[in-house]
């Protein structure tokens, strides 16, 4: 509370206070609840509560969504603007762990504002507050969704202005997708709402239980599959880095280029799946290294045409290795192109430009890129500066030019923290230093003919 | 071992039972509804049409187990359905056979299509718990429907019965699920239906909900609200898409990655897999559940993992040849690579005793014992199916004078080698 600035301070007064009058209004008004009413709004605070305090979080990092709005929009039906207000007010009692008691109050306010302007609303469109009877519920229709189209971005409007207010918002980071299936989902926790206020008549409070029993063990399995999901990420990097862990210098190498990709991917605005599949595949494009004998590896001076192929099949043997996996099959074209260049002299197939798959454009400029601003056995990092320059240089030679002009905006944007100096490796332990890096565009192999 | 065991899955009784009797159902649902005539035939297309729609967007569960709950849900609505509007339901148990197998026929055609055909079990057992719950329920449904004052009255006394009956056709689903499952999989019946009762839990409670919802709401609203009831199970089933798109994902990447040791030429290629296969095998007879299966899983697959570290690859990679300070090192190195996920530490604790000898002054878990002789094993018989070498090996495990390997591991493995060997035969 101490660190809101005071606008926001004043804006959560002004909340609160709006809320206490309209509920008091209606209460000492006749007319808007009766004693019959107090049963059906216990249980329906009770329900608003339970769904308050375990929020699903769908998508949504920022803000935590909740299938409290289905409570919220059966009590709009079942006991009127006054109800719906007092049912919104319970937030305030929610038990979520870690929320301060100011923003409980500002949730319980903003809520008890939505559901009294949402119950105002309904009957204004001709809705009658009551238990919805057998036979009329299509009458019910168009003042609901009348009430659920106002809830919804009234609710969403309140809470962006405390969140502008309170400085914790920028407005262009918030993005566009996720706004719209924010309103999407809510929509359809909004109709659950219709469908406990529609079977009230019939089976009263285990209408409740039987629409949202669903939607709890939804939650349920999305949070399983959130854990695995985390778990997955977890353990891919580590096995990539277990690949990794005999080359002293290049550990840490495909997660940078996995972060460096999904990087260029979202400046060029991929949507969610591909940006998972390009981190996978940035991850995963050396695997195959492993395939190519240490001795080529260490080789010093000129490679011959021989082992030289040895390290041109390195993409393959990648692909190779991940085919079994169900991800994207840019994917799988990110992983086999990733050495290929726009003149076409690259490797394995020497595809040229636009026949180089989207996702192997966008990879070999992030390994290149750490590559260049890593150690090596044979030279230090270069500064981040000097790397671009060349990879403008290598624009429209080696690189898609698109795509290192992406990059280089999304570093202005958000910088990149390279991997800092390795020290020597220490005696004691057993590693390989390679003497050649096959990613570095700045020390390309040489390769001698044998004839 | 799963493409050679494929043709005996026909022979299996429990399996070839369930099958005719699910085929004898639906004929004489057919046949009696082809008789009688099809009674409130909006109704029952409408509930057709969303159990065909369910079915086409069936899904498999980790494990490989295929459900449809959105078709399940529908055929339980129409199940327990008393009443449209006021006006009393009066379709018979055999026509709910009849929709409920027809709508599924006709919602796996496309699948079919693109060759991807139901699994027939799996189909089968959806039909038969619908078939059990409708013929308990429907005789029933004119006296039920009574106790409502037809409609006007409370409902408490269907919701009880409503809610004894699904329990008992939920409790019959698993049993069979579970009988299918230890027959298949070759596992204790006591352990398939612990692991079946897990996994249809969640999503047999939604169902269950879902059903009930479905036909209470055809009480009181008309049928252009089936639609919108069955919307919260579809929340259930998008979520329950994505884990079990996760879960298989996670298997095959860490299969995937297991053989970069293979490619590395650190050990033999196909070790990883076999080595897995064999464990797995071994776990499901010693009546490990499947949590613990799959970290024994895991663990077989990345029990070579810690070679990667080492700066040559060791010839052959068999690692029951090399001396134990090595074998203890690559142990020691694999369980950290594992450790550094964060989240298998469980599988990082196995792969780090999986040289630890039985005999020793702590005894490694059963995991760890079973990944030690299924490693040696393949170590000493490789890919090859000679007879007469796999007898041999066991025979050398067996006689190790050293109390390496824990006996009761050996002895079913030499059982399940048996059996993989007459299957392989077949």
């Amino acid at each position: 509370m101490r660190e809101l600035p005071w606008p926001a301070k004043a804006y959560l007064v002004a909340t609160v206070a709006t809320a206490v009058v309209l509920i008091a209004r209606g209460l000492v008004a006749p007319g808007h609840l009766d004693g019959r009413d107090w049963p059906t709004l216990l249980v329906l605070a009770l329900l608003f509560l339970v769904c308050e305090s375990v929020p699903t979080l769908l998508n949504v990092k920022q803000a935590a969504m909740s299938v409290s709005f289905s409570a919220a929009l059966a009590a709009v039906v079942l006991l009127g603007d006054v109800g719906a207000a007092l049912v919104g007010a319970t937030a305030v009692l929610s038990v979520r762990p870690g929320l301060e008691l100011y923003k409980r109050v500002f949730n319980g306010a903003q809520f008890a504002l939505c559901g009294y302007v949402a119950g105002w609303v309904f009957q204004w469109l001709g809705g009658s507050r009551s238990v919805p009877s057998v036979g009329r519920f299509t009458d019910l229709l168009v003042p609901f969704m009348g009430a659920a189209a106002v809830f919804v971005p009234l609710n969403a409007l309140l809470f962006t202005v405390m969140v502008s207010l309170a400085g914790r918002l920028r407005l262009g980071e918030v993005p566009l997708r996720s706004a719209a299936q924010f309103l999407v989902s809510y929509l359809g926790y909004a109709t659950f709402g219709l469908l406990i206020a529609g079977l009230w008549a019939t089976v009263q409070s285990i209408s409740a239980v039987l629409v949202l029993l669903p939607l709890f063990i939804a939650r349920w399995a999305f949070g399983q599959y959130l854990a695995q999901q985390r778990s997955y990420d977890a353990t891919i990097a580590a096995l990539c880095q277990a690949v990794e862990t005999k080359d002293y210098y290049t550990r840490g190498h495909c997660t940078r280029v996995s972060s460096a990709s999904t990087m260029i991917a979202q400046e060029i605005g991929m949507g969610p799946e591909r940006l998972r599949a390009i981190g996978y595949a940035g991850m995963l494009h050396d695997v195959g290294k492993l395939g190519v004998p240490t001795k080529v590896l260490q080789k010093d001076g000129n490679l011959t045409e021989e082992e030289f192929a040895a390290i041109q099949l390195h993409p393959m043997r990648g692909l190779e290795i991940v085919r079994g996996i169900d991800f994207l099959d840019e994917a799988f074209a990110g992983i086999m192109h990733h050495h290929e260049r726009q003149d076409g002299r690259g490797y394995p197939m020497g595809l040229a430009g636009a026949e180089i798959p989207e996702f192997a454009r966008i990879i070999a400029v992030a390994d290149a890129f750490d590559s260049m601003t890593s150690d090596r056995a044979y030279r230090k990092a270069k500064p981040i500066e000097e790397a671009l320059t060349e990879l403008r240089r290598g624009s429209g030679t080696q690189f898609d030019p698109v795509m290192v002009s992406a990059f280089i905006k999304a570093l202005d944007r958000r910088g990149w923290d390279p991997p800092g100096a390795m020290p020597a490796p220490p005696a004691g332990e057993d590693v390989d230093t390679v003497a050649k890096d096959h990613d570095d565009p700045t020390a390309p192999i040489q390769v001698v003919s044998e004839r | 071992m799963s493409v050679a065991a494929r043709p005996l899955h026909g022979l299996y009784s429990a399996r070839l039972l369930l099958i005719c009797a699910a085929g004898v159902l639906t004929v004489t649902g057919l046949a009696h509804t082809a008789a009688v005539g099809l009674v409130d035939a909006q109704l029952a297309i409408a509930f057709g049409a969303l159990v065909a729609a369910g079915e086409l967007a069936r899904l498999t569960m980790p494990g490989n187990r295929e459900v449809a709950p959105i078709g399940a849900a529908a055929a339980l609505g129409y199940t327990l359905l008393l009443d449209v509007g006021g006006v009393p339901a009066r379709h018979s148990a055999l026509q709910v056979v009849a929709v409920m197998s027809a709508g599924m026929m006709l919602g796996a055609l496309p699948h079919l299509a693109v060759g991807r055909p139901p699994r027939l079990d799996a189909i089968a057992r959806r039909l038969l718990s619908g078939a059990l719950l409708a013929f308990a329920y429907r005789p029933l449904a004119p006296a039920l429907y009574a106790t409502t004052g037809h409609g006007e009255g409370t409902w408490w006394v269907v919701l009880g019965v409503m809610a004894v009956l699904i329990a008992a056709m939920l409790a019959a689903d698993v049993a069979i699920a579970a009988v299918l499952r230890a027959e298949q999989v070759r596992t204790a019946l006591r352990v398939a239906i612990r692991d079946e009762l897990r996994m249809a839990a969640p999503l047999g409670a939604a169902v269950a909900a879902s059903g009930t919802l479905l036909a209470l709401a055809s009480h009181s609203m008309n049928l252009a609200a089936l639609v919108v009831f069955a919307a919260p199970l579809l929340v259930t089933q998008v979520a329950f898409r994505k884990y079990a798109g996760i879960r298989a994902t996670y298997l095959q990447t860490v299969r995937a990655l297991a053989r970069v040791t293979e490619v590395g030429g650190y050990v033999e290629p196909g070790h990883s897999r076999r080595v897995s296969v064999l464990a797995l095998a071994i776990g499901r007879e010693l009546g490990m559940a499947e949590p613990e299966l799959l970290e024994l899983e895991y663990a077989a697959l990345m029990h070579d993992i810690g070679q990667l570290s080492l700066r040559d690859p060791i010839p052959g990679g068999a690692t029951v040849l090399t001396d134990p300070r090595t074998a203890r090192s690559i142990a020691e190195l694999g369980a950290e690579v594992i450790r550094k996920t964060g989240v298998l530490d469980r599988v990082a604790d196995i792969v780090r005793h999986q040289g630890d000898p039985f005999s020793g002054p702590d005894t490694p878990p059963l995991a760890s014992r079973i990944i030690k002789a299924a490693n040696a094993y393949d170590d000493l018989v490789g890919g090859s199916t000679d007879r007469d070498r796999a007898a041999a090996a066991l025979e050398r495990l067996r006689l190790d004078g050293g109390g390496e390997y824990d006996p009761v591991v050996v002895e079913s493995m030499a059982r399940v080698v048996d059996r993989l060997a007459c299957a392989v035969r077949l």
